[in-house]
């Protein structure tokens, strides 16, 4: 049985807004019977663009029509421009969460949400854009690669769980994994920006004098800064430290990972013996 | 709130006569059956008391049962055991609608290099027994066909099959465990070699099953350590479930006759009344021969989770073969097997009865039912179109 949270569970048993407003200025169908969740989205605005009413009809489990509900609730009252920047995980949140193997049904509200406002601008919606990659439920690469960006999935679980994408016959997995390779592939790992070899030297310094010289010496050993070249940080070991057989793994796991941490990411300690 | 427990093919209470039986096990007799001395040895007796009420049930000699710890492990041993000593032979027949003890672990040999064939089913869940036929060969290592489905009850022509095997020298094993206790089973007029059976599925407690093993058939045990049951299944007797089996065993004996009148009396009023209460339902499986206790009702245009869910607020159990309860993202193997079509397999509820249900309690059941499936339809996008879609038909 899933572990659904009070909200959710108030949502799916006394659920705010179903029905379906009729002459809707926004409407939208998204999902299908064979994929065992749908959602049907209408709204009206007060002619000045804010959402005065809004209504679901939802075919799917608890999560899915408590997503509905709680959809409806959090857009009344809204402009269109606030609304059009609600996200599955606002949905999620509002819930007070949903079990990640349920993640999907607040991206269909979410989806349900951005066809509404689609419609209501008066844009042309293409069905489905993009390539179909999960023949088993219609996923198409578009819908994927919009929920690996928008929430940071790096595996091929995460992405069934929010899209149900790979969870029929399972022959797009290769398909999927690759897509969320690509992605990942994109980020290049987040660098301050500049650090003048100055000022590095200084936060070197600074670290060794404050956080590690203070636990070799618990110790009886020290630590002597020789030098900093580009990444490459030269160190003297001290005291019992100099003799210990350990020296090399807390160079590396202690006076490193702590350089590391506070500094740069790319520092490498290495000891000068001369 | 009272529990209405409709539940009883997933698990059932433990009957209070086995509770009673058990607890000297726990309390007094905690000694080791193989011990040396009379306080441990003096269990052995006790055991092979329950052994052949085991016996008694299934039509069996007691040393043709073999205790285990679940259906699951008594159908891995089975499967695991004919493929060990048939090591030529590289083929596995089987069904579409197993139970994942079987279902998983076919396919965990497929990719070992095992060749399955899985029979399908018609519309009304029934086998199609040409096809059976027609797989068996000389490279078959053994056929493994359940009794009856856990889902829909619907119960296979095991005694057919088996012959046919044996005309041909395979081996036939059937996973009994929704069947025993239900419907009668008499090993001695059977062609069937290997069966399995389930303690918690009969008023016993979880963690005992039973493998029965055909005299003459070979057997190569599956948990390989001490002497224990003749040397066919290593580890220290779970005694008090054990002894607990026995009692549960010699109740269904007693009981037999009742689950196959007042039970199904109440299985059929309950089915009746919400088929007739409710629109755009359907029996799965029903124009077959099915458990006495068993019931997969669809509802169209809603989802099992969600109706579930709506039971529980009123203490009623069920469960159902939608994709959200599965865990995975597709309904129940079993109903798509059966061709059921979408708009009926994401709303399968089972209910499935045992002894202890009362008439009132079902009533109870049939009148929950309308409002629940009437509420969740109001909200959903497609039981207007089904109405008109029906109206027109």
């Amino acid at each position: 049985m899933w572990e659904y949270t009070d909200k959710v569970k108030e949502h799916f048993l006394n659920p705010k807004n179903a029905g379906e407003i009729e002459n809707a200025d926004g409407v939208a169908e998204v999902g299908s019977m064979a994929c065992g969740d749908a959602l049907k989205l209408t709204f009206k605005t007060d002619g000045e663009g804010k959402i005065e009413d809004a209504k679901f009809q939802t075919f799917g489990c608890a999560s899915a029509i408590a997503s509905s509900s709680a959809l409806t609730e959090m857009i009344k009252g809204k402009s269109i421009e606030e609304a059009a920047k609600i996200s599955n995980q606002d949905i999620a949140d509002y819930l007070g969460g949903l079990p990640k193997e349920k993640m999907h049904c607040s991206v269909l509200g979410q989806q349900a949400l951005e066809k509404a406002i689609a419609n209501y601008r008066g844009e042309t919606i293409q069905e489905k854009e993009g390539e179909v990659v999960c023949e088993c439920f219609g996923i198409t690469d578009r819908e994927i690669e919009k929920a690996i960006r928008e929430n940071n999935l790096t595996t091929l679980e995460e992405v069934t769980n929010y899209t149900k994408a790979g969870g029929g016959c399972e022959n797009c997995h290769d398909a999927i994994r690759g897509m969320i390779a690509d992605i990942r592939s994109e980020e290049k790992p987040v660098i301050t920006p500049h650090l003048s070899n100055i000022k590095k030297m200084k936060m070197i310094d600074e670290t060794i004098e404050n956080e590690i010289r203070p636990s070799l010496k618990q110790d009886g050993g020290d630590i002597e800064l020789v030098d900093v070249i580009g990444n490459r940080v030269l160190v003297k070991l001290q005291g019992s430290c100099a003799i210990c057989k350990a020296s090399q793994q807390t160079l590396k796991n202690f006076v490193e990972a702590k350089l590391k941490e506070m500094v740069w990411p790319e520092l490498v300690v290495e000891e000068v013996t001369q | 709130m009272k529990t209405i427990y409709l539940d009883n093919n997933a698990t059932t209470q433990v009957a209070e006569e086995v509770m009673e039986a058990m607890l000297p096990y726990f309390r007094e007799y905690y000694g080791n059956p193989s011990s040396a001395h009379s306080f441990g040895g003096q269990v052995e007796k006790y055991i092979r008391e329950a052994r052949e009420k085991v016996a008694l049930l299934l039509g069996a000699e007691p040393e043709e049962i073999v205790f285990t710890s679940c259906g699951s492990e008594s159908d891995n041993a089975a499967i695991r055991s004919a493929l060990e000593l048939n090591p030529e032979k590289r083929h596995i027949v089987t069904t579409r609608v197993e139970h994942p003890a079987i279902k998983s672990l076919c396919g965990h040999l497929a990719g070992q290099g095992f060749r399955i064939t899985e029979i399908p089913v018609d519309s009304d869940g029934q086998l199609d027994m040409g096809r059976y036929e027609e797989s068996l060969t000389s490279d078959t290592a053994i056929a493994t066909i359940m009794w009856g489905n856990n889902e829909t009850g619907v119960i296979f022509p095991v005694e057919q099959a088996a012959a046919l095997a044996r005309e041909k020298g395979i081996l036939f094993h059937s996973d009994a465990v929704q069947a025993a206790g239900k419907i009668p089973i008499n090993m001695k007029e059977s062609n069937i070699d290997i069966l399995s059976l389930s303690g918690h599925k009969l008023h016993a407690s979880k963690g005992v099953g039973v493998i029965y093993v055909r005299k003459g058939v070979k057997f190569a045990p599956f948990i390989v350590g001490g002497h224990q049951e003749m040397g066919r299944r290593g580890g220290t007797e779970n005694t008090a479930g054990i002894i607990g089996l026995g009692k549960a065993c010699e109740l269904a004996v007693e009981k037999l006759e009742e689950e196959n009148t007042r039970v199904k009396k109440l299985r059929d009023k309950l089915e009746t009344e919400i088929l007739q209460r409710v629109p755009n339902t359907k029996v799965n499986g029903g124009p077959s021969e099915r458990l006495p206790n068993t019931t997969n009702i669809s509802f169209e245009f809603i989802e099992g989770e969600a109706i579930l869910l709506q039971m529980d607020e009123l203490g009623i159990c069920a469960s159902s073969g939608s994709a959200c309860t599965s865990g995975s993202l597709q309904p129940s193997h079993v109903l798509r097997a059966m061709g059921v079509p979408f708009t009926m397999a994401h709303g399968s509820i089972r209910y499935s009865l045992s002894v202890y249900n009362t008439e009132e309690e079902i009533d109870f059941v049939i009148d929950s039912m309308p409002p629940i499936i009437e509420k969740l339809r109001a909200f959903s996008p497609y039981w207007k179109k089904g109405k008109i879609a029906c109206t027109t038909s």
